[in-house]
């Protein structure tokens, strides 16, 4: 077992110094490139944090959509070829419900202020599959 | 590397009566193309002028890019049509000892969206620009082709054999762009009957705006031939309306605001499923170019965060592409 304090709390702890001490000093590109490494960082805390809980979660419902199992990597190929050959659409039971969970769970992780995940989040509930767009 | 030397040697020929220049700077710049900005001095008063070019051994045009001195023509040919664009000062040769490329006046102006779409100095322009942006679209598919350079003919097939062929190649499971790739196969339409100049990259980041609206298009690197409804699809994709989600047009305006401006300016119905099925082509090709970055910062030589970072932003297309193609009630 490793000691503490943990990845995310150290982490957060440089981040906390980045932005409060290093930002103000900074400008013009320096300034954006540390945003951007906040950023990562961020984003990096927050897969420390949520990644196992919906890693597993999306291994379940692939396991059940596909009637297989494996490792997550192995169950996303499959599913990705049996799409791309056409033998599962948006028509298939469950698939829908399964990439939507998934895609929400990624956007958790990598962008969460991204304007489409905070609407679905407030709205979306229930998939409504369109075959065609008119 | 600097170029001052060879812009210095080149000042007096390229703007005759010039005596030199001033506040050479480098604004960009990649291993194959670089953007300078200056100012000519000159007894008639300074001209401020970008210089963009590809240096030697960088000529030759990579991929899908139309290639610099294409791109010079585009743009004088669009500035002489009245298109908002940059006047072509001078289309860099040998001689210059500088690569290809060329020189044009610099248009002053905001090109960071988040500025354009929230700052009080462009509320004005807000209110003009969907419609500014339909004109403009429908001028640069005006353009005559018979002075136009040589550029590539996309079609909706290849294009999809293309985007499959780079997604393939990343190795990386993505159900979600596997069932746009197979919604985009199923709905492709026939082949348009109408194949005019299309810009390629009609977005923000390629435009620049003065409080009263648009002042100019840039960046005409991916232009080529093909169906003039790929332009009105790309500027609708969610990823250049920056928090503006229901404002489709870059997060100004309405498709139908964009559509009713270009039509009166064309006299070209718009084909409005022809849009959106570029639109969804659109978000996807962003996904794939986001999956892009990330391979390039891998392979190197750029390992920026930044490119790094863009890889994580896919998922934002998957997103769009879900509330495109399996919206939830």
């Amino acid at each position: 077992m490793q000691d503490q304090p943990t990845p995310v709390e150290l982490i957060n702890a440089v981040a906390e110094f980045l932005r409060t001490d290093v930002a103000p000093q900074l400008s013009g590109h320096a300034a954006f490139k540390l945003r951007v490494g906040l950023n990562a960082l961020d984003l990096v805390a927050r897969q420390i944090t949520h990644e196992a809980g919906g890693n597993a979660a999306e291994t379940e419902r692939l396991s059940k959509l596909i009637g297989a199992s494996g490792s997550l990597e192995d169950l996303n190929r499959l599913l990705s070829a049996r799409i791309a050959s056409g033998e599962m659409d948006f028509q298939t039971p469950g698939l829908a419900e399964h990439v939507w969970q998934t895609t929400m769970d990624k956007l958790a992780i990598d962008q969460p202020s991204y304007a489409s995940y905070r609407r679905e989040r407030e709205t979306g509930s229930k998939v409504k599959v369109k075959s065609n767009m008119d | 590397m600097t170029i001052q030397s060879p812009v210095k040697a080149g000042i007096a020929h390229w703007f005759p009566g010039a005596t030199g220049i001033n506040g050479l700077s480098q604004l960009s710049g990649g291993a194959s193309q670089e953007t300078w900005s200056f100012d000519v001095v000159h007894p008639s008063g300074n001209i401020a002028v970008i210089l963009r070019r590809a240096p030697a051994g960088y000529g030759a045009a990579p991929g899908r890019a139309a290639g610099l001195e294409a791109e010079a023509v585009l743009m004088q040919q669009a500035f002489n049509a009245g298109i908002p664009s940059p006047r072509v000062r001078h289309v860099l040769s040998a001689q210059d000892g500088l690569g290809s490329g060329f020189i044009m006046d610099r248009v002053e102006g905001e090109t960071i969206p988040r500025k354009i779409l929230r700052d009080a100095q462009f509320a004005q322009a807000r209110g003009l620009l969907t419609g500014q942006l339909g004109k403009a679209i429908a001028g640069i598919h005006a353009l005559d082709r018979s002075r136009l350079p040589n550029l590539r003919l996309m079609t909706v097939a290849g294009e999809l054999d293309d985007l499959a062929a780079e997604y393939k190649s990343f190795d990386w499971p993505r159900p979600v762009f596997d069932l746009a790739l197979r919604w985009l196969r199923d709905n492709a339409p026939a082949p348009s009957d109408t194949v005019t100049l299309v810009h390629g990259d009609f977005r923000h980041g390629n435009l620049i705006v003065g409080p009263e609206g648009l002042r100019a298009v840039l960046d005409w690197e991916l232009a080529h031939f093909g169906d003039p409804m790929e332009d009105l699809g790309w500027i609708c994709v969610n990823s250049w309306r920056f928090g503006e989600i229901d404002k489709p047009v870059g997060g100004l305006g309405t498709r139908e605001e964009l559509f009713a401006a270009y039509e009166s300016a064309s006299g070209r119905p718009v084909d409005i499923a022809r849009v959106m099925f570029w639109e969804v082509l659109g978000t996807l090709r962003w996904g794939i170019m986001c999956c892009g970055m990330m391979q390039r910062f891998r392979i190197g030589p750029d390992h920026s965060m930044e490119r790094a970072m863009i890889g994580r932003r896919a998922s934002e297309t998957e997103i769009d592409l879900l509330r495109l193609l399996a919206p939830r009630a």
